[in-house]
């Protein structure tokens, strides 16, 4: 379907962003062509098509030029002509480990977890999530944005209703409603901002580059128009009182479908409030950040509390989403270099080890049929390489120094300690409210003695070990060794903060623009001299015309 | 028919004709015609050869429409027979869909009908004369004309809803439809004749300078009350909200292939008349008429969606989204009334036909699916348990259909949907652009009911098995894969229709 936009992509150069959308959906068509019979040529095939995506977004790592701060690989051409909209793909800084984690977490999940009946299907979804996916992280248009943010409720919603559990048509049903609820306003406020801009820019355009820099909203429009995106992305991340559709949509989704769900889909939400919050409607943005700090924090507090009171561990850990995610939206509505950047490492961290927690909680319910916490016990005695996995994927979601979890938090809150004081304070107590649940449902899970149940629970297979390795290889690495990482994060980020105080008030204040690394202590406000010079590499950006 | 006017100007001149832009209207009751007098003079055709007749005879006339179209972009518009009939891209498009609807429904209807009672010419020439009917609304220079073709596609439809003799559903239908329809055209009637009465014309171009030129001191009373009435007729036919509580009776209770019909083509000549009318027509009492569209817009939304939910039956949760679908074309014709008369007619009328065209196709597929899925039982939602397990392929059109109704991108649906919300926002009608997209998420459910149903229920044991007819798969099945593609790739379409514009 997509694959006829491969053909008419750029001149000459490979249209990698196009192939990384293509590749999945034609793998998913192709999918409907094999026979039912024969479901391991379809794994393979899926297998196949999902390899090829990841390892193009890892090629796509490394030609990624670090030292850049605009959107690169761009692949523009216009599509529907008369509405200004544009098939405009770019990736930057914030979106480039994002698409590498989608793009490497899907092969995964199709190798690690095999559906309980109908492979086919199964498959061909995960593959067009996968490609909606992608396509949501990639897109530089308005309009194909929605497109994508879109279309991934399909494939969920049918993945969540297919093969999900006990309750899974009311989960899928009401996660397909919630979000589509959300994206009712962000459709109207979209092409509202694409037909205010008009006025601006002179033509009719939904490019998300031409908007952000050329158009020039007033404050109470911009703040109209930013509330209608915010509550779609709101709805996607979740935030506070929007959150009632995740429980349940991650305790009833089949295994595959919640490590997604975590893995990347709730960042659709945390990288729309960046991407088309941020960088549309910065004024907006900062008036309003006081609300989203104060329902961040709400959230991060909430989220750990009612994750404690969990009976079931795969509820406890969607609720540990909700209180992870609340850091990440701390972090962006800071408005400090540090702390973005430290939300941006964090949706990558949070993708890995939730990822993972859910692959591991996914295991426990294949060997024991249950998911209740009561019912589990001394594992680690029967199960022991399995308990250390768990442990570790575990530590790394509680923020352990060392791994990649408390790289990502560390940076959150000395970011946002700066600019966002007493919010942050708060949020701090989360960090000790994340080991307490997570610890205390470790203990009630593992420790102890087996009963009869449990005594045959059957070690880490194989196979199993080797589908959890990367994402304990990511754990330690990002951990240990996080500069890669942030050299490629930082210059989109420090970017993005400029172009919020070139369009805001906020750079009046010194704290907002940190440079990159360095702690600022709150006591002098000397320590600002670094970061100018960010205004001018605004433009700096490459765009194509189609 | 300015006859006061013309009373003195003895001889009564002759309009000059142009055969050829008259010609899908004459191909449709010519077809009619031939299909009524040689049906009844030669024995039982062989089988389907009735319904390929039809198909042809409505392709014939798409086809001549598209020729005069591409007359209409070199040479300008026009009217034909001294003013009667408006030759445009407007009344173009609408022909296209309405004939594209008689070829689809052909094809539903063929099977469906054969070996029934009513297999034979009759239904065919039914639908042909209904088309004719919608054209010459859609078309319409003039209230009496419009009169005439609301006439003629109504009688039509009336027969048709009626027409399953071996089902009191469908008798009841047809009466409903047809008690209430008088009411509805009795209304309109009536509104024309006070509308005359304050502009002294029923040509719209006429009532147009003699509502320009009325000054200060005319009297507005008649022409108020007129366009009052004239909405009430013309709501009813659109199915709009609060006028609309005969849809989900004659839907559910018309053999399934007409309902098709009516929501696909009576539709579209509905709303081509309510912008005739309207738009074309009074320009000048635009700020009087718009915030009744808008009521009516969101009443059809909130309606439609609400009470779509609560349905068990198929064809009733279809009908009830069909008014919310007629309050989303609402939006656009709303945005169409802040420019109404104006050189530069913004967004709102190429959105409407728009949606009007991809939403025909859809429609069209829905109610194909339900008329193979449900034959003769009713069409309660159980009967769709488990078809993903008994007829992937025809569950999968059907899913895709409903995608499309829901809005969902990558389907014609959500680029209907897009294209009247954006005509809303550059209008600045943000606040029926919001409610048109949050009524879209209750309706949402209803699709995700019928899809949950299909995909993830068991099949009951006793379910009759379900054939599917070579002529039938071959709609659903371009109504699908028109669905995907155009929904993939729509800009030809919006390319097109962009071009509609409206005699003046």
């Amino acid at each position: 379907m997509l694959a006829a936009e491969v053909t008419h992509a750029g001149a000459g150069a490979f249209p990698l962003l196009t192939a990384l959308i293509a590749v999945p959906m034609v793998g998913a068509v192709a999918l409907l062509f094999t026979q039912r019979s024969r479901p391991e040529f379809a794994k393979l095939l899926a297998l196949m098509f999902s390899a090829v995506t990841g390892a193009m977004a890892l090629w796509m790592l490394k030609e990624f030029d670090q030292s850049a701060d605009g959107f690169q690989f761009v692949s523009q051409h216009t599509w529907i002509e008369d509405w200004g909209i544009g098939w405009h793909l770019g990736v930057d800084g914030i979106s480039l480990f994002l698409i590498v984690l989608t793009a490497v977490l899907f092969p995964l999940a199709i190798v690690g977890i095999d559906p309980h009946h109908d492979e086919k299907p199964y498959l061909a979804w995960l593959l067009m999530l996968e490609a909606g996916v992608i396509g949501s992280f990639l897109s530089l248009d308005l309009f194909l944005f929605f497109l994508f943010f879109e279309i991934v409720l399909v494939p969920m919603y049918f993945l969540i209703g297919g093969w999900g559990y006990e309750d899974r048509e009311y989960a899928a049903t009401k996660f397909y409603l919630y979000t589509f609820l959300g994206s009712a306003f962000m459709l109207v406020a979209l092409v509202a901002t694409a037909m205010l801009a008009r006025d601006d820019l002179g033509y009719l355009t939904f490019d998300l580059v031409d908007i952000a820099e050329g158009s020039n909203f007033a404050a109470s429009t911009g703040r109209w128009l930013f509330f209608g995106f915010a509550v779609a992305f709101a709805v996607k991340v979740p935030i506070f009182p929007l959150h009632t559709w995740l429980p349940d949509a991650h305790t009833q989704a089949p295994t595959a479908g919640s490590v997604v769900l975590a893995g990347v889909m709730l960042k659709l939400g945390t990288y729309g409030f960046l991407r088309f919050g941020l960088y549309l409607f910065p004024e907006a943005s900062v008036w309003s950040r006081s609300l989203w700090l104060t329902l961040a924090v709400i959230g991060i507090i909430y989220g750990a509390i009612v994750a404690t009171m969990q009976k079931d561990l795969k509820r406890l850990v969607a609720y540990s989403s909700i209180a992870h995610l609340g850091f990440i939206v701390l972090g962006t509505f800071a408005f400090t270099s540090q702390a973005i950047s430290g939300s941006v490492l964090q949706m990558v961290n949070h993708g890995v080890s939730t990822g993972a927690l859910f692959l591991l909680v996914g295991m426990i319910y294949e060997r024991r049929k249950t998911r209740q916490i009561a019912e589990l016990g001394g594992l680690q005695k029967v199960a022991p390489i399995f308990a250390a996995g768990f442990m570790v994927v575990m530590l790394s979601s509680i923020g352990v120094p060392g791994l990649n979890g408390f790289i990502g938090e560390y940076l959150i809150l000395i970011g946002s300690f700066q600019s966002a004081r007493w919010w942050t304070v708060v949020a701090t107590a989360g960090v000790i409210l994340a080991a307490l649940y997570l610890l205390w449902a470790y203990q009630r899970v593992f420790h102890g003695e087996p009963d009869e149940d449990n005594a045959s629970f059957p070690e880490l297979k194989m196979k199993e070990g080797l589908v959890l390795l990367p994402f304990l290889v990511a754990i330690v690495f990002v951990g240990v060794y996080p500069q890669p990482l942030l050299d490629r994060i930082e210059p989109s980020v420090d970017r993005l903060v400029a172009h919020v105080a070139d369009n805001t008030d906020i750079d009046a204040d010194p704290d907002y623009t940190t440079q990159r690394g360095e702690f600022e202590p709150e006591h002098g406000d000397d320590g600002h001299g670094e970061d100018d010079g960010h205004g001018d590499e605004a433009d700096d950006h490459e765009e194509g015309e189609g | 028919m300015n006859v006061l006017a013309q009373a003195d100007t003895l001889p009564i001149s002759e309009p000059e004709i142009w055969w050829f832009a008259l010609s899908p209207l004459l191909t449709l009751v010519g077809g009619a015609l031939l299909l009524m007098v040689v049906g009844a003079l030669t024995p039982q055709w062989p089988r389907g050869l009735y319904a390929f007749v039809s198909a042809m005879i409505g392709g014939a006339a798409g086809v001549l429409a598209i020729f005069n179209w591409d007359d209409i972009s070199d040479n300008g518009p026009a009217t034909l027979v001294g003013g009667a009939l408006a030759f445009d891209t407007f009344a173009m498009w609408s022909t296209i869909v309405i004939s594209g609807a008689v070829v689809l429904v052909s094809m539903l209807a063929d099977e469906y009908i054969r070996d029934t009672p009513n297999d034979g010419p009759e239904i065919y020439a039914l639908l042909l004369v209904a088309a004719a009917g919608g054209i010459v609304m859609a078309s319409a220079n003039d209230l009496i004309v419009l009169f005439l073709g609301l006439e003629t596609l109504s009688l039509a439809f009336y027969v048709l809803a009626a027409s399953n003799r071996r089902s009191d559903a469908s008798a009841e239908s047809g009466l409903k439809y047809f008690l209430l329809g008088g009411f509805a055209s009795a209304f309109f009637l009536y509104g024309i004749a006070l509308v005359y009465g304050a502009t002294g014309s029923t040509n719209i171009g006429e009532m147009v300078t003699s509502l320009a030129n009325r000054g200060d001191s005319g009297n507005d009373v008649l022409a108020l009350a007129g366009i009052a009435l004239l909405l009430v007729g013309l709501g009813f036919k659109i199915a709009a909200a609060p006028f609309h509580v005969w849809t989900p009776d004659v839907y559910q209770g018309a053999p399934t292939p007409i309902t098709a019909f009516m929501a696909s083509a009576g539709k579209a000549a509905a709303f081509g008349a309510l912008i005739r009318v309207l738009i074309s027509g009074l320009p000048s009492f635009r700020d009087d008429w718009q915030p009744i569209i808008w009521v009516l817009a969101v009443a059809s939304l909130v309606v439609g969606s609400f009470l779509a939910v609560v349905q068990r039956n198929v064809k009733r949760m279809l009908a009830y989204s069909s008014v919310s679908h007629a309050g989303f074309i609402l939006v656009g014709v709303e945005a169409a009334a802040h420019t109404a008369g104006e050189a530069d007619g913004g967004m709102g009328i190429s959105s409407v036909q728009l949606y009007l065209l991809l939403y025909s196709v859809i429609v069209i597929g829905s109610f194909g699916v339900v008329a193979l899925v449900a034959r003769e039982a009713d069409a309660d939602l159980s009967v769709f348990d488990g078809l993903a397990k008994r007829k992937p392929l025809l569950a999968g059109a059907f899913t895709i259909f409903l995608l499309a109704q829901a809005g969902v991108p990558f389907t014609t649906g959500f680029i209907a949907k897009f294209g009247v919300i954006q005509a809303g926002v550059d209008a600045e009608s943000y606040g029926l652009a919001i409610i048109a997209m949050v009524t879209a998420v209750i309706a949402a459910f209803v699709y995700l009911r019928i899809m949950v149903a299909m995909w993830q229920k068991d099949v009951e044991d006793d379910a009759p098995a379900i054939t599917v007819p070579v002529s039938a798969a071959i709609a659903i099945g371009f109504a699908a894969v028109f669905t995907l593609v155009a929904g993939l790739y729509p800009s030809l379409l919006i390319d097109w229709s962009d071009a509609i514009t409206l005699v003046r």
